[in-house]
């Protein structure tokens, strides 16, 4: 057994070295195939360990209001930019209240506007986000210099920005911007603080933020009284649950909503699991996708390796009538050729994996010099499903030219010219 | 008693029409002999040499082999025969291109049950038929003279009871002709069974008997009185 093994082994090896080029081109269809599946696992896998850290960095006891209601699964309208006017900055106050969320560490109102901020000759565009005082308890970061507006400024149409590094680098450069004065919208801004370069995180640049007080943004530039957004803390990621509750009850209450199923709803409440699961199916689905283009490339590749067997077959008719003539039984001959396909499939799949390995490594080296927290992650799943499939391959296309080598009579082979 | 034949009758069947080449051929050869098929193209002398060498199925008629009916055996059955029985040298050598002259010698080994010293005995018998110095030659390096001389030595590593020959000088000059004829008879000297297809009488002429088949039939079935012999110098040591 083992014997025969070695020898077919042996005759398939020569057969492929003989026809380099052919046994390449072949291979290819399997080479991209299965290059593609490991690409695509390891960078899925990548992408959702970097969604996964991110959501982290952001804290898993965040959770986010929205205006308008929303399915289970589905993003809210507001989310697609469509302006719902029904969540106040006072609805956000009253959820601060410990007798309505005892769980509520800190909260945060949005109002954003897009405005053109002007010093001197130099100008830029940027969104205006006008938040509360909450702002660095809930989305964290350093003030790097000067200071944060007080809870006084919030409420008294204080005309007073803190920009992020990238903001004050594009208006001020090299200069010093506390205490200059630049325009907003026809008013006067003082910068009283700057904010540490932060970069992205969870898929939101920090060092573009314009932060003006939500009072000030409402009234001198965006003339609305709706908040866009609100973020709560909660005190640990394990009540969240609880607080999702709570505060869907306040805002009932206070929307005079009397139907508790979450059906008249005109608001949403997610935290930041949630968001992730979101994520994450959408991730899947496509990583699914794009892993069933993969294997639709290798059953086309399947269909290359069937055909060059089959050609190989007829090529090679007359060598199988002579190893039939001095000896060689169907299922030597049978072997001989499932070998041969199986060997191009499986070289294949082992140079798909290692291709597969190292674009993914590359993908994951650039995606790390680009900043973000990208993991190379290779699971062994995946080498032994590029060799299984693409073995698998080999047997399923490489049956049928085999099968049909080894029943052609020895003197029909032998005439064959 | 080698090998026998008895009113061995082959047809071929294609899209239904049937067509008769062997109208029952009869026959014994012993062990040892030197035998000549004769006949004109299309005479059936090819289908017999097939089906005596096992390549092919008679349809009707009896075939005993070294004591055995060959007729009842199976595919596998058949390839074990060809493989320990039988040796074939063919017209157009059948050598396997980008592989040495050893490892051709080697195939049949590689498909028998005993493959004990597998290079050694390939390379003995390649040595008997003078190309000891050839072993790691490609088949396309050497000469068609070299090539058939391969394809004996191919025929022999098995130790078969009986060879095949099918025009064997067909495709050689006269003097590589000479030279395996020579080899041929030489191997019947030391006690192989050999069986030579061909359609020229000089050839045909180096066998102890003569067996002429036309249209299917076996025409004469005679003794040579004085068999030619092949001389080639000292091609074989």
């Amino acid at each position: 057994m083992f014997q025969t093994i070695k020898q077919a082994v042996n005759t398939s090896t020569k057969s492929l070295l003989a026809n380099k080029a052919r046994s390449f081109l072949t291979m290819l269809g399997i080479i991209i195939g299965v290059g593609a599946v490991i690409v695509i696992i390891s960078v899925g896998a990548g992408a959702q360990s970097l969604i996964l850290a991110q959501v982290k960095s952001l804290g898993t006891n965040i959770v986010g209001i929205l205006p308008g209601n929303s399915g289970e699964d589905g993003p809210p309208a507001s989310a697609m930019g469509i302006v719902i006017t029904t969540l106040t900055y006072e609805d956000v106050m009253a959820l601060k209240l410990k007798k309505n969320v005892p769980n509520v560490e800190e909260v945060l109102a949005y109002s954003t506007a897009a405005a053109t901020l002007e010093w001197g000759t130099h100008s830029t565009e940027g969104t205006v986000s006008g938040c509360t005082v909450g702002y660095l308890d809930v989305e964290g970061g350093e003030i790097a210099k000067g200071r944060f507006f007080t809870s006084d400024e919030e409420r008294n149409l204080s005309k007073v920005v803190i920009l992020g590094s990238e903001v004050k680098d594009e208006l001020f450069g090299e200069s010093d911007a506390v205490g200059q004065k630049i325009k907003i919208k026809k008013n006067s801004f003082e910068v009283i603080g700057i904010m540490e370069e932060r970069g992205t995180v969870a898929f939101q640049n920090y060092d573009d933020k314009i932060l003006v007080p939500i009072y000030t943004v409402q009234k001198l530039i965006a003339g609305v009284n709706h908040v866009s957004m609100a973020r709560i803390k909660i005190d640990s990621p394990d009540n969240t649950d609880r607080a999702i509750e709570d505060i869907k009850i306040t805002l009932r209450e206070r929307h005079d909503i009397t139907n508790q199923d979450g059906k008249d709803d005109d608001f949403t409440v997610r935290s930041a699991a949630q968001a992730l699961d979101m994520i994450t199916t959408v991730t899947d689905a496509l990583k699914y996708f794009l892993a069933a283009m993969a294997a639709l490339s290798l059953f086309v590749g399947g269909i290359g390796i069937m055909n060059i067997m089959l050609v190989s077959v007829t090529e090679r008719t007359r060598e199988i009538g002579l190893r039939k003539a001095i000896g060689a039984k169907n299922k030597n001959i049978m072997n001989q050729f499932l070998l041969e396909a199986i060997a191009v499939t499986s070289l294949g799949g082992v140079i798909g994996i290692l291709g597969g390995f190292v674009l993914s490594y590359i993908i994951a080296v650039v995606a790390q010099v680009l900043g973000y927290d990208w993991e190379f992650l290779v699971s062994p799943l995946s080498i032994i499903l590029g060799v299984g499939v693409s073995t698998t391959i080999g047997i399923i296309f490489g049956i049928y030219p085999a099968k049909k080598a080894s029943q052609l009579e020895p003197v029909e082979a032998l005439r064959y010219e | 008693m080698l090998l026998h034949i008895e009113n061995l009758i082959k047809e071929f069947v294609n899209d239904e029409i049937v067509t008769r080449v062997l109208h029952g051929v009869s026959f014994s050869i012993k062990e040892g002999e030197f035998i000549s098929i004769m006949g004109p193209s299309g005479s059936g002398k090819s289908t017999l040499m097939h089906i005596l060498g096992m390549l092919d199925k008679a349809s009707e008629g009896r075939f005993v082999f070294d004591g055995r009916d060959v007729m009842t055996l199976t595919d596998d059955e058949l390839a074990v025969m060809r493989n320990e029985k039988i040796g074939f040298v063919f017209q157009s050598f059948n050598l396997l291109s980008r592989t040495t002259v050893l490892d051709n010698v080697k195939l049949p080994l590689t498909y028998s049950k005993d493959k004990t010293d597998i290079n050694d005995r390939a390379k003995n018998v390649l040595e008997s038929v003078g190309l000891g110095h050839r072993l790691d030659y490609y088949t396309n390096q050497i000469s068609g003279g070299e090539k058939q001389r391969v394809a004996i030595a191919r025929a022999l590593v098995n130790n078969p009871s009986i060879i095949f020959a099918d025009e064997p000088t067909g495709n050689l000059d006269s003097k590589s002709g000479i030279q395996v004829m020579e080899i041929l008879q030489k191997l019947n000297a030391q006690g192989n069974t050999i069986i030579l297809v061909t359609h020229e009488t000089f050839t045909a002429e180096h066998a102890q008997r003569i067996i002429k088949i036309k249209d299917g039939l076996i025409e004469s079935d005679s003794k040579v009185k004085n068999p030619r012999v092949a001389h080639y110098g000292d091609a074989l040591k």
